[in-house]
């Protein structure tokens, strides 16, 4: 036997005898087991501590909708804390914990709140931690964190994986109860294409809880049947151990299926699945969760639901107690005193409150109607309740139900409010339902199985109807009406002791009293301030009780007093699960540069940009700074000749007989008289007239052109320009395709660049300054007949090439140029050199170009046409943007010239006080230039043209610095471009 | 979200980028007298309704199409799926 509360019967396989540990305590279960079933089996009633006041907690239902029973499962990386042992397979090797005690759970140190709850109830944070104001750092919140939260995370990465995946089906349907399973069998035998998920292990719902028969059989066969014959359609999908959790658009539902939680190791495979299913219609049959009835001390250990008390009789062979009492204000609630009498369970008395005859003769049971419980008693566990009259009633078990609330979250994620059903004393589906979704059975407040049945044959019927479907969808199953009375009751008014509403909050009726005391009324504030229906069950046993309660406060109805917005997930969903395979260095896609292999074998250091990974610098043996291969890199460049990987510039390939006309229209300057051959620097503006990119553009034929664009704005730059094709400009004859991963482009740059490029490219092509000038462009074939394109264009304000070939060639071109470039003494230069010198030709780049940047800034108004039709220009000429006393890109220089520039630092007026009035600019880019031997930084500052030469302070609050700088010219190196036309 | 491709048929909207208002269509025209006021409200004022709502929608994770998708911001219905460019034209947008 496991344990000394197991029953004869149940869905237990008993020849898989499986051992746990449940605070390091061995015990054994069996295959069908819960860590639930198998605790109370085993006898273990107090699990954990309560979130608040400490109070001993036992297992309180035998589903999802747990508050109390919380355990951290597994240990190491593997530890998850806040999970429901009422929904956790028992596995041969599970170890579990309880949680919130300091101690151990049996004499938790923090029991001691429980004795100062007067002053810890609703509210108390906000009333007690006011003041002194100092303490709220040192003394409170400290305090306050080390007590709150319940489990521990384990503080290490997940070691498992998770995935997403995509389904699409003609009917969804969700929940396998009675309805669901009589919906996806008439769905299924029509041809439809179905999908039918549930969150349990096993499939049938209800039916493997109770002792109903269908079709003449016992509920839990037929439902074995109906998941067999279902298993063998081949459009149909089954999904246990699934949650479906949220409704959105158009039919899409999320659903997490937790694939290897059952199991003691993953084995490699995905734990969970994140699933995002495509319907075309959906029906909920999500079933009902019972509620309970407020009294004094109801949430000692052994108080438990009543239609848990009989899932864990019937399905999990366990007896909740030995002697079993009732309190119920229903029909339903008297099926569990039949069921335990059935099982062996001595049922000690049934108490209803309701004034009418008894529903049934229980052996050896009292029946008191009209009766109601007021007190229990039990230190750590139930010994027994006290009646409203006084009278004691020894007993170690009580099964309490207040009715049953349909599940109608699903049915409310679209903004739908569910309605007040008086006859059922519950709120059902009203109306304003997501697209395509019906409700059947108790998630519709059809309580009775037979009913449950025909709701869920009928809408299927219907659904898959719409959808064309008609073959025969065979017969309804049929099985009886049980009886589901219910008369409204939430607590008894004579209780002794807390009358507890939310365990896993621990808010009592009181509470909900002293809320609506204080002015917390409406139920969003209740939530929000008693924190009633937060954490891992969102309420789903509490909140129906304590809105009722406040109803009563407020003299208002039920219906008036209405529900708190359910918003998805139904259910705890990990983040882990919602990241799936995106985490670490698979966060997102990495592009590599064509360059990129080459480069990492020679040590290359990488920078992100965006999801580039580009070469920052090339170290070389002995140099120990970054700054030394900078130095280098620069010095050779500019000394001779430097090649850098540029191919993740975005490159837009640009084709028509209005290619010319388009182009003009999307960039501020002139490009319809661009000759063929030439190349053209291009400024980019927003319709608003800001600058936001710039690159240059190629004419490679009368029709033909290739536009770079900055590697950051790649993606927007084609966005906008196919928004003017298609939006602006639908006339013009032109296309554009994307072209930045079909061509490795490299910047060959310095005095030798031509003539490296002359042993590269084939010996037809005329290279000198005379045929292929400053600004022209061609195409090529290099290192014997292999078709490229050459520009010749330079960032660097060297004698410079760029050269492009398809990018299967790239990292052959990348090898074929160091090679020729080794008379040279060719240098491989990254990223920071590249900035280096644009810094030293006051080139604006990312740091300049800011979303608030102005032509007029940049020192290229003139640029910006005033002739043409083209995205910006109207707006650019805003009063406000052409300040004469305007900021404007000029360079810097420390006046030390040992010193170091801060970028982001401010400009002052010399003994001008730190201070937004006085704040003339700020530096927006610094570099070490290795030829001037000294910091140089480029920067917007007022009026800058007229004050070369003045003296300001680059003042940085945040590093701590204030430098003396002279504003000059931000063209350090060769203002009058000798060097590249050279 | 689901939008209904008139080339494609329905594809996630994950696959989309979203601008805004289909109004961006009808640029002013630059030369007229008032064109700096006309192009200050085209780009800055927008209405904001609560239910049918056009508005611009970028395949960019697909055929690259600009779309004008009609959607009733209350309940995210999708009414209407066109080709920008030929509403766009239809608007008397040429060259």
């Amino acid at each position: 036997m496991s344990g000394p509360f197991r029953l004869d019967g149940g869905a237990l396989d008993r020849s898989r005898i499986l051992s746990f540990r449940f605070d390091g305590r061995k015990m054994i279960g069996h295959l069908g087991d819960t860590l639930a079933s198998a605790l109370l089996a085993n006898g273990v009633r107090l699990v954990g501590r309560s979130f608040k006041y400490h109070r001993p907690r036992g297992v309180f239902t035998a589903g999802s909708e747990e508050p109390n029973a919380l355990v951290e499962l597994r240990s190491g990386a593997h530890r998850e804390p806040n999970t429901r042992a009422t929904v956790a397979e028992l596995f041969d090797g599970l170890e579990a914990f309880s949680q919130n005690y300091r101690g151990s759970l049996r004499h938790d140190l923090l029991a001691a709140n429980d004795l100062i709850a007067p002053f810890l109830s609703a509210g108390f944070y906000y009333k007690t931690f006011m003041w002194p104001k100092s303490f709220w750092e040192k003394v409170y919140e400290p305090a306050i964190r080390a007590s709150a939260g319940l489990g521990r995370l384990s503080g290490d990465a997940d070691p498992d994986s998770y995935d997403k995946g995509f389904l699409h089906c003609d009917l969804l349907v969700i929940g396998a109860g009675p309805a669901g399973l009589a919906a996806a069998l008439a769905a299924g035998r029509s041809g439809a294409r179905v999908v039918l998920a549930d969150e349990d292990f096993v499939m049938g719902g209800r039916l493997n809880a109770e002792t109903h028969e269908v079709n003449g059989r016992s509920g839990a066969d037929w439902a074995a049947d109906a998941v067999r014959e279902l298993a063998s359609m081949d459009r149909v999908r089954l999904l246990l151990r699934t949650t479906v959790i949220g409704a959105y658009d158009h039919g899409v539902y999320g659903a997490l299926e937790r694939r290897t939680d059952h199991l003691a190791e993953s084995g490699g495979k995905p734990r969970q699945i994140l699933w995002r299913i495509y319907s075309r219609r959906a029906i909920l049959a999500a079933g009902a969760t019972e509620r309970p009835i407020a009294f004094g001390g109801n949430d000692r250990p052994g108080v438990m639901l009543a239609g848990a008390v009989r899932a864990y009789a019937n399905r999990f062979a366990v007896g909740a107690g030995r002697r079993i009492g009732l309190f119920v204000n229903n029909d339903d609630g008297w099926r569990t005193a039949a069921d335990l009498a059935d099982t062996g369970v001595d049922v000690a008395a049934v108490i209803d409150i309701r004034d009418r005859a008894p529903l049934a003769d229980v052996p050896g049971a009292r029946i008191l109607m009209g009766g109601k419980v007021a007190a229990t008693w039990g230190r750590r566990g139930l010994k027994g309740i006290e009646l409203a009259t006084g009278e004691r009633i020894a007993l170690d078990g009580l099964a309490v139900s207040g009715g049953w609330n349909p599940n109608v979250h699903l049915t409310c994620h679209h903004g739908g409010k569910p309605v007040w059903r008086e006859d059922i004393a519950a709120f059902v589906p009203g109306g304003n339902l997501p697209a395509g979704m019906t409700v059947a059975g108790a998630a519709n407040g059809n309580f009775t199985t037979a009913v449950a049945l025909d709701d869920g044959h009928g809408a299927a019927v219907a659904a898959v109807g719409e959808l064309g479907y008609s073959a025969d969808a065979g017969d309804s199953p049929r099985a009886s009406d049980e009886a589901t009375e219910v008369s409204a009751f939430w607590h008894v008014r004579e209780s002794r002791g807390r009358a507890w509403l939310d365990q896993q909050n621990d808010v009592t009726v009181k509470d909900v009293v002293q809320a609506h005391r204080e002015g917390f009324r409406s139920v969003e504030h209740l939530k929000r301030y008693t924190t009633l229906g937060m954490a891992t069950d969102q309420g789903k046993t509490a909140n129906v009780g304590a809105l009722a309660i406040m109803a009563e406060q407020t003299g208002r109805t039920i219906a008036e007093t209405g529900t708190t917005v359910f918003r998805p997930p139904y259910t705890p969903v990990p983040i882990a699960a919602f990241a799936g395979r995106s985490r670490g260095g698979e966060f997102r896609p990495t592009r590599l540069t064509p360059s990129h292999d080459w480069a990492a074998e020679r040590g290359a250091v990488f920078v992100e940009a965006g999801m580039w990974l580009r070469a920052q610098w090339f170290p070389r043996t002995g140099e120990t700074h970054w700054r030394q291969s900078v130095d280098r890199e620069v010095l050779q460049t500019r000394g001779s000749v430097g090649i850098c990987d540029v191919t993740t510039l975005g490159k837009i390939d640009i084709q028509g007989r209005d290619a010319a006309e388009f182009l003009n229209k999307v960039y501020a300057n002139g490009f319809a008289k661009l000759a063929v051959g030439k190349v053209r620097y291009g400024l980019m503006l927003r319709e608003d007239g800001i600058c936001y990119d710039d690159g240059t553009t190629a004419r490679l034929g009368e029709t033909h052109f290739v536009m770079t664009t900055t590697t950051a704005n790649a993606v927007l730059v084609f966005r906008n320009m196919e928004f003017a094709r298609q939006c602006l400009w639908p006339g013009l004859d032109v296309h554009l395709i994307s072209a930045t991963e079909q061509w490795a482009q490299f910047a060959v740059a310095g005095p030798n660049s031509r003539a490296l490029l002359r042993k590269i490219v084939d010996p037809e092509f005329d290279l000198s300054n005379e045929a292929f000038p400053f600004m022209a462009c061609g195409m090529v074939n290099v290192c014997g007949g292999t078709p490229g394109r050459l520009f010749r264009i330079s960032f660097s304000g060297e004698l410079a090439y760029e050269i492009a070939l398809p990018a299967r060639y790239g990292e052959a071109l990348m090898a074929a140029l160091m090679a020729a470039g080794e008379e040279f003494d060719a240098v491989a230069y990254g990223t920071e050199a590249l900035g280096v010198m644009r810094v030293e030709k006051g080139h604006a780049a990312g740091p300049e170009l800011i979303g608030q940047t102005t032509a007029r800034m940049l020192g290229m108004q003139r640029m910006v046409s005033k002739k043409k039709d083209c995205i910006g220009n109207i707006l650019s000429e805003r009063p406000g943007m052409n300040r004469e006393d305007g900021l404007e890109l000029m360079g810097f220089r420390p006046l030390d010239r040992s010193q170091d520039l801060p970028s982001g630092a401010h400009f002052l007026a010399t003994g001008a006080e730190p201070a937004t009035e006085n704040d003339e600019g700020w530096m927006t880019s610094v570099a070490w230039s290795p030829e001037l031997g000294h910091a140089i930084g480029l920067g917007f500052i007022r009026n800058g043209h007229a004050r070369i030469g003045e003296t300001v302070r680059a003042w940085d609050g945040v590093r701590g610095r204030d430098v003396p700088v002279e504003i000059v010219s931000a063209h350090f190196l060769d203002p009058e471009g000798e060097r590249l036309r050279g | 979200m689901l939008i209904d491709h008139p080339l494609l048929g329905p594809r996630d909207a994950q696959e989309f980028v979203i601008l805004g208002d289909a109004s961006l269509i009808d640029r002013p025209d630059w030369q007229a007298g008032d064109a700096a006021q006309r192009f200050h409200d085209y780009q800055h004022l927008r209405d904001n309704p609560a239910g049918e709502h056009r508005e611009l929608w970028f395949h960019e994770q697909g055929d690259r199409s600009w779309l004008v998708v009609t959607r009733n911001t209350l309940t995210h219905e999708v009414v209407k799926v066109e080709l920008a460019r030929d509403v766009a034209i239809a608007r008397g947008r040429d060259r």
